[in-house]
């Protein structure tokens, strides 16, 4: 949490234009190891795009991604997974036909080899799974309940499960209380702080001043593309942070 | 009054799954035993057991093909013309003098070509639904055929290409007698859909074949090449219609230019019957072979008792809108809102 050493995760100058549309102007982020950093702004400040650059889904413009001291290309989500940045999205990004183990591990399923041929190692699964919810004290009947029996606080969960999976060093999260019963908020920010604590850095965005006091170490605001303010949240209050949204400082 | 609630909720939990799984065998068990009763001397005779099993049987293929693809919620309107086109590229290459051994790949391979076709139309021309790419197909394949046929039937084939749809084996060595042989296509039913059940339920591509059906944001996400597995889907799909158009050549030893005409809509009505759900991500394989039997079974049983086959299309067609009736009700109960 001390901001003197070295950021997890860094990126300088970020600039991104579509076109003519300048969406992001010379952004500069960083994240510590355990550090919750909240990131807000207004519709169109460009929070969505950053989270896009960091991902790997966008390549921006100008400007570079340093990840433990090292300068990083992402050319697709799939050298940002391999690097330890995970994304939880709005959208949640489940299948809800499958169970929720088989959601943790989609795309990276451990296999065993049957002769030549290579089939899903469901044990293995449902082992990794229970273990990986269990130490995120995540509560759930069985690994094995589809995904579109749960309710939006344990999907949610799940998603979050997922992201740290395999041994995420940063994980983004973008609003990840926007569609939850108040009562569920309160698990998904527990879930944040208990991530804290095993030293993953955590990007949130989040249009909530609530999660952002609860959770967040630091908060930052975009306004127009551009940094706009940043401080330590020990050194501001609600009422600024919302003046910074709205382009008030 | 929470405790009760509880269980029942839990009894719930663990009764759908298997309701959700088995609940259609016991639709089909039903069915074999109201027929039984029916036509206690004929139905369940060796004879007609068989005879349901070869009138099936490259049903059987375009079905399973065709639910691959609803799992990934798409549709297939071709494989009937995919078919028929395999079959017309059998038929002249067979006429054409080529060894059987050429013979039997050329309806695989033009199938499989055929599927890709699909595939790839879906995903690089970027068509807003399969629907659209497929129903554009179901014409071009059957126009192919009739162009490369002549518009004319083809017949006689030598007894190897015939082997998969015509062939028996022989059980006297059971000490059974020699009517009571089993017939090859069936055992190629077998082999074809046991392969599948383990390709879609244990394998890493079968497992996103129904993640991209459940959510195709999620598959992207999770690193999934979606127009790949969709490609190898449609592939397949044609592929397994080319070993339809195998099986047909062998029953009916004859290329024709109405072979699998709208077949694609019993294919399709075999796996909503079967429990496949039309919006993706649901169903299972042996659902789809309780749908094909279910259909046969309901053809052969009517015909049987020499019921106008126009009976047949309203009870074929009264099924499957009650079996997506249970569909919407099994929704209603398993999923949250």
């Amino acid at each position: 949490m001390s901001s003197t050493s070295n950021p997890l995760l860094e990126a300088k100058g970020i600039t991104k234009y579509f076109g003519t549309i300048t969406a992001l102007e010379n952004v500069n982020l960083k994240v510590h190891a355990g550090e919750c950093l909240g990131v807000v702004g207004d519709n169109g400040a460009g929070k969505s795009t950053l989270m896009k650059v960091l991902s790997g889904l966008y390549k921006p413009s100008a400007g570079s991604l340093f990840f433990q001291g090292k300068e990083k290309i992402l050319e697709s989500p799939r050298d940002s997974q391999n690097l330890g940045l995970e994304m939880v999205y709005q959208d949640l990004a489940l299948a809800g036909n499958l169970p929720i183990g088989e959601n943790i591990f989609l795309g990276r399923e451990p296999t065993k080899n049957l002769g030549f041929i290579k089939l899903l190692d469901f044990n293995k699964i449902k082992e990794l799974t229970n273990a990986h919810l269990d130490k995120l004290k995540i509560n759930v009947k069985s690994a094995d309940q589809k995904v579109e029996e749960l309710s939006g606080g344990q999907r949610q969960a799940v998603a979050i499960a997922r992201s740290t999976a395999f041994n995420a060093k940063v994980v983004i999260m973008d609003e990840p209380t926007a569609a939850l019963a108040i009562k569920e908020v309160g698990k998904v920010l527990d879930l944040i702080n208990s991530l804290k604590k095993t030293g993953v850095g955590v990007i949130v965005i989040s249009h909530r001043m609530d999660d952002i006091f609860t959770v967040c170490d630091r908060v930052m605001a975009l306004f127009q593309g551009t940094n706009f303010a940043e401080a330590s949240l020990s050194n501001t209050s609600r009422d600024e942070v919302i003046g910074w949204i709205m382009g008030k400082k | 009054m929470e405790d009760k609630d509880k269980k029942i909720e839990s009894l719930h939990l663990k009764l759908i799954p298997y309701f959700e799984k088995y609940g259609i065998l016991l639709l089909l068990v039903l069915m074999i035993l109201v027929m039984h009763i029916l036509q206690p001397d004929v139905f369940l005779s060796w004879r007609n057991v068989t005879n349901v099993f070869k009138q099936i049987s490259w049903q059987s293929m375009l079905a399973l093909g065709v639910f691959m693809v609803i799992v990934t919620a798409g549709i297939d309107l071709s494989v009937g013309s995919i078919m028929m086109l395999s079959l017309m590229i059998l038929a002249v290459v067979a006429k054409a003098g080529a060894p059987w051994f050429i013979v039997v790949l050329t309806p695989l391979i033009a199938g499989f070509l055929c599927g890709l076709f699909n595939g790839l139309g879906i995903t690089l021309l970027r068509m807003p639904h399969p629907f659209i790419m497929t129903l554009g197909t179901l014409y071009i394949f059957r126009g192919a055929g009739n162009l490369i046929s002549g518009g004319t039937p083809i017949s006689g084939f030598t007894d190897e290409v015939r082997y998969l749809g015509h062939g028996r084996i022989d059980l006297q060595w059971l000490g059974l007698e020699k009517s009571q042989y089993l017939p090859v296509s069936l055992v190629l039913i077998a082999i074809v859909y046991i392969i599948f059940w383990i390709f879609l339920n244990k394998s890493k591509t079968g497992k996103w074949i129904y993640a991209i059906g459940g959510n195709p944001n999620a598959a992207r996400a999770s690193g999934i090449n979606v127009n790949k597995i969709l490609i190898i889907v449609y592939s397949l799909c044609g592929f397994l219609s080319g070993i339809g158009a195998l099986i047909l050549a062998g029953r009916t030893d004859s290329g024709y230019p109405n072979a699998g005409l709208q077949s694609e809509l019993d294919a399709i009505a075999a796996c909503i019957i079967g429990g496949a759900s039309f919006f993706g991500g649901r169903g299972t394989v042996l659902g789809v072979f309780a749908g094909v039997m279910i259909m046969g079974i309901l053809r052969n049983g009517l015909n049987l008792m020499d019921v106008s086959s126009f009976w047949q299309q309203v009870l074929i067609g009264s099924i499957i809108v009650l079996a997506v009736y249970i569909d919407v009700l099994r929704r209603d109960i398993g999923t949250r809102k």
